[in-house]
């Protein structure tokens, strides 16, 4: 059961062949034998899980066809779940309790879904390794010497290692794209304002949005078709129709654009990586589609922009962890000042702090035209770029991470681990949805190639990543802990 | 040397509003601890605020009464710094976009003329909570009802020149704010608050002195005082060879004095960046032009009208005008009555002194604007005389009946104007009065004037006071001197 698609359990479901107990027991045991090895989750949700999974079965006995009924997933720690310990991956919330649920969360229940637990993640998804956890990294299944990337690094390691069929994720940076990219998985980071932002721990609220982690593209289109949409909780999610996502999937791919932008094949960029999209870029062709180069000539700005705008963010949206209202409290503090200091001081991790010192000294009197305003423009120009590049093809193509999975340990330096989103930061910057599906591996580490579309292409996305997994079997690569069975 | 004052203010306006500027909490004032603040108001992690549309409109109300400009797009700002009773770490504010443009406001002066002070423009912002010091044992509560209260900031240029220019500014926007109906303007209960840039500079210098921000002053009459210290202390200091430096100053009302809370160099730096969780706000013109053919008569233009079309003075209709309520009120009771005057004299005589007495505000009158109209009535088709009317007005008042004619019907004051009924007792008082007529008819003819006094005031006493004065006069007049 633990290695089917969410698609295929569905079809398991809705023909009877096991019910959703049986479904979710099987996969709390899993969680329960194997996570020990890959610290996917900071809180498993045993009793929830199986009252859902009975609600589920009884609703489908009713006669409820809903096609996510009774489907077990898991859920990135950054989502606020009623009741249930909801920690950023940060001590600062280790003793928070989440007294509502995100949309997200509240449509997934609504869907039917089962949520078996809260994936680990870098603290307030600051991280491309899931190193920066309060709860320690986590393991990249594939080897576990190897870092799973962040910052949804518990959703994709849960995913591949067949804990769970699915997972949520977040993305500010390439959170959702790059792990999913580096453990061999497929995972969509919708539109920004596509899917409702209520309820997720913030990070940087203009470019943080939720998306599906899962095993195939089909099994995205279903579970974002379940998320999206407009909520008048978030004045920045978009008032628009959501689609039937999976409508488009099986829609042919002769005559389908596609640019590579030069920028994301040049220095840098690891060669068997190179091999491995430049092959998916064949099979695209070989399935009807043109290729060009483009160019998005501001590329190189995205990082320097994103690393004044995000931190900017970050330092507001952190000041509300002040050991006054909720979250960590340093022991008998000695006045306010004393209880503001030494309550983040122990509360927030390494970087954390680090971002909330660039954020805040980037909006200080006297640096804010210099570095906000400036950072401002220059995501004008990226944006700019990308739309400029739509003009001429329908999606654009390249690797979605430099590398593959690096060594637990690898990158000390933090500038170097900022450069690990060199292909997916621009994305968020200019807003538009996007999209890694395995597309092969370098040793026995997976490649992620990015699909990107303009805004609220998600459809079309869906339907070029779903082409490739009809012509190709990357995504039903499993690492060894995946294979392990009772 | 002469020195001339130079005063801006700032006026944070709370907004009638139901619900908070950015959460569904109510904003009613007085309720248990932190039993109206919600996930949003909380700054829970995950909370998103959603920007109530009401408030919006009350600050362009606010603007369009000021003739200001009201800008097509403007921004929600953070402004970012620690306190506990700001549950976010920063309040939502608009910093370099605020939702009112430059306008002005017309103040009255003392002498009955007027003068325009300029507002740089008013923006919309969330309250904070409150620290509660006392009761807490050495430790600090915090209550964040309030927190998430609109508030518009209205900033005034440097405009006034005296203590008593600020506070009939200040009544000024009090004025319009109550009119406009988006404040119940209470200060009492912190709905309307005022920070004051106060700074001196020697009669016929342009250029500005160095200014201090006195902070807290929450009544008119508290502007006054608090003007009126930080002028002398900072003449005083100027005149010693010292210089004024800017700073933040509390005015604290029990000592009648202003202290300093933090200079300019420990000032805040607030990070000011636009808000990432709300949109720009973009105001379409049809959506102003709504508003705007929407305003109440405003009070200076009401003013203007009772003195040029109601035909009172300027005083009157300075006063009448001031609170839209009063001037509602006012303005059925000439309705009914049929006579402005009339009707000013007795809202302003007999009514106000009444609420004085009582500590009532007009809204509060046990007597109806249509009662006093109908009463007023009454004296005008001679139904009672003047005396009567003043006891009738005070059965009303005491709730002892419904109208004004149930009233003089129950009492028996209608006004004795039967010719015959008042001959008789002037007839009665004449015979029963043998030494004064006689003084009457000994008296030189341009004494008798004064003389009659005396028989009209036995007359009214035995009619009870129901007989009509001028009627009693006359004839009165008529039968003495037929005696002499």
């Amino acid at each position: 059961m633990h290695d089917k698609t969410l698609t295929e359990l569905a079809a398991g479901l809705a023909a009877g062949e096991f019910s959703s107990r049986e479904l979710t027991q099987t996969l709390l045991a899993r969680i329960e034998r194997l996570d020990g090895q890959l610290n996917c989750l900071i809180t498993v949700t045993p009793e929830q899980a199986l009252a859902s999974a009975d609600n589920a079965d009884a609703a489908r006995a009713r006669g409820d066809t809903a096609r996510l009924n009774g489907l077990p997933l898991a859920i990135k720690d950054l989502f606020c779940t009623e009741g249930v310990k909801t920690s950023a991956g940060s001590r600062m919330l280790d003793n928070f309790v989440a007294p509502y649920d995100a949309t997200v969360v509240e449509k997934l229940k609504a869907a039917g879904t089962v949520s078996l637990g809260k994936t680990n993640m870098d603290e307030f998804a600051m991280g491309s390794s899931n190193e920066n956890s309060f709860y320690g990294p986590v393991k990249n299944p594939w080897d576990p010497t190897a870092v799973p990337g962040g910052s949804s690094g518990g959703s994709a390691a849960a995913v591949a290692a067949g804990l769970v069929p699915a997972a949520m994720g977040t993305d500010t940076g390439g959170s959702i794209r790059q792990p999913a990219a580096f453990c061999g998985i497929t995972g969509l980071k919708p539109t920004y304002g596509r899917v409702s932002r209520y309820g997720i721990i913030a990070y940087a609220s203009s470019l943080d949005q939720a998306g599906p982690m899962a095993r195939t593209a089909e099994d995205c289109a279903h579970l974002l078709g379940a998320i999206a949409g407009h909520d008048l909780r978030d004045s920045t999610s978009v008032a628009r129709g959501v689609p039937n996502y999976t409508e488009e999937l099986d829609a042919p791919l002769s005559g389908l654009k596609i640019g590579l932008p030069k920028e994301y094949f040049g220095d840098g960029l690891d060669s068997e990586v190179e091999s491995a999209v430049r092959e998916a870029v064949n099979v695209y062709e070989s399935l009807g589609a043109t290729v060009r180069e483009v160019s998005l000539p501001h590329t190189h700005y995205a990082i320097p922009a994103y690393y004044v705008i995000a931190p900017a963010e970050a330092s507001s949206n952190l000041s509300r962890y002040d050991g006054v209202r909720f979250g960590h409290r340093c022991d008998a503090p000695a006045d306010l000042i004393d209880l503001y200091k030494r309550s983040r001081a122990e509360g927030f991790g390494e970087e954390v702090k680090r971002r909330i010192l660039i954020g805040t000294h980037t909006l200080s009197e006297g640096f804010f035209d210099a570095y906000y305003k400036k950072a401002q423009q220059v995501r004008r120009l990226i944006r700019q770029d990308f739309l400029d590049a739509f003009e001429e093809v329908d999606v654009l193509m390249g690797p979605t991470s430099p590398t593959p999975a690096f060594d637990l340990g690898a990158n000390k330096d933090p500038v170097s681990m900022y450069l690990q989103d060199i292909y997916t930061i621009a994305v968020n910057l200019a807003g538009i949805p996007g999209i890694s599906v395995p597309a092969g591996f370098v040793g026995d580490r997976p490649v992620g190639l990015q699909i990107l579309g303009t805004h609220f292409a998600e459809s079309r996305l869906l339907n070029v990543a779903h082409q490739f997994q009809q012509a190709t079997d990357w995504h039903k690569r499993r690492p060894a802990i995946a294979e392990e069975t009772h | 040397m002469q020195w001339e004052t130079v005063i801006g203010l700032e006026v944070h306006v709370q907004l009638a509003t139901r619900s908070k500027i950015f959460s569904g909490a109510s904003t009613a004032f007085g309720a248990a601890p932190n039993s109206q603040a919600c996930a949003v108001d909380l700054g829970m992690p995950g909370v998103l605020p959603v920007l109530n549309e009401t408030a919006v409109a009350m600050a362009v109300q606010f603007g369009l009464a000021i003739h200001a400009e009201i800008p097509e797009v403007s921004v929600f700002d953070r402004k970012n710094y620690f306190y506990p009773d700001l549950p976010k770490g920063y309040q939502t504010s608009q910093m370099y976009h605020p939702v009112v443009g430059p306008g002005e406001v017309e103040i009255a002066l003392d002498d009955g003329a007027t003068k325009r002070i300029r507002v740089h423009h008013a923006h919309l912002e969330e309250d904070a909570g409150k620290s509660l010091h006392e009761d807490f044992h050495g430790m600090t509560g915090v209550d964040l009802n309030r927190a998430g209260t609109p508030l518009l900031e209205i900033v005034s240029e440097p405009d006034m020149r005296s203590s008593s220019e600020a506070a009939a500014y200040l009544k000024a926007i009090h004025s319009i704010v109550t009119y406009l109906g988006i404040s119940d303007g209470n200060m009492a209960e912190g709905s309307m608050r005022c920070d004051v840039n106060v700074s001196v500079r020697p009669v016929g210098q342009e250029a500005f002195g160095t200014r201090a921000e006195i902070k807290n002053v929450n009544s008119f009459r508290f502007v006054e005082r608090a003007i009126a210290f930080e002028l002398e202390r900072q003449i005083e200091l100027l005149e010693d060879g010292g210089t004024v430096i800017q700073e933040t100053r509390l005015f604290d009302p029990d000592r009648d004095e202003t202290r300093s809370m933090r200079t300019k160099e420990q000032a805040n730096d607030y990070r000011y960046f636009p808000c990432p969780d709300l949109l720009p706000v973009v105001l379409d013109r049809a959506y102003v032009d709504h508003l705007r053919d929407t305003l109440p008569e405003l009070p200076a233009d009401k003013r203007t009208r009772f003195e040029n079309v109601l035909g009172l003075s300027a005083y009157d209709a300075g006063v009448l005008s001031a609170s839209r309520d009063m001037a509602e009120y006012f303005e059925r009771v000439k309705d009914t009555c049929g006579d402005a005057k009339q009707a000013a004299n007795w809202v302003q005589g007999e009514l106000a002194g009444a609420l004085n007495r009582e500590g009532r505000q007009i809204q509060d009158s046990p007597i109806t604007a249509e009662t006093l109209g109908q009463l007023i009535s009454r004296v005008m088709d001679d139904t009672i005389n003047g005396k009567a009317a003043k006891q009738v007005f005070q059965e009303l008042w005491n709730g002892e009946g419904e109208s004004a004619d149930e009233v003089i019907e129950a009492k028996g004051l209608k006004q004795v104007t039967d010719t015959g009924a008042i001959e008789a007792m002037i007839d009665q008082v004449i015979a029963d009065s043998p030494a004064q007529v006689a003084q009457y008819r000994d008296a030189e003819p341009d004494k008798r004037g004064k003389m009659i006094g005396y028989f009209v005031g036995q007359v009214m006493k035995a009619s009870r006071g129901t007989a009509n004065p001028q009627q009693v006069n006359r004839v009165l007049k008529d039968k003495l001197d037929a005696l002499c």
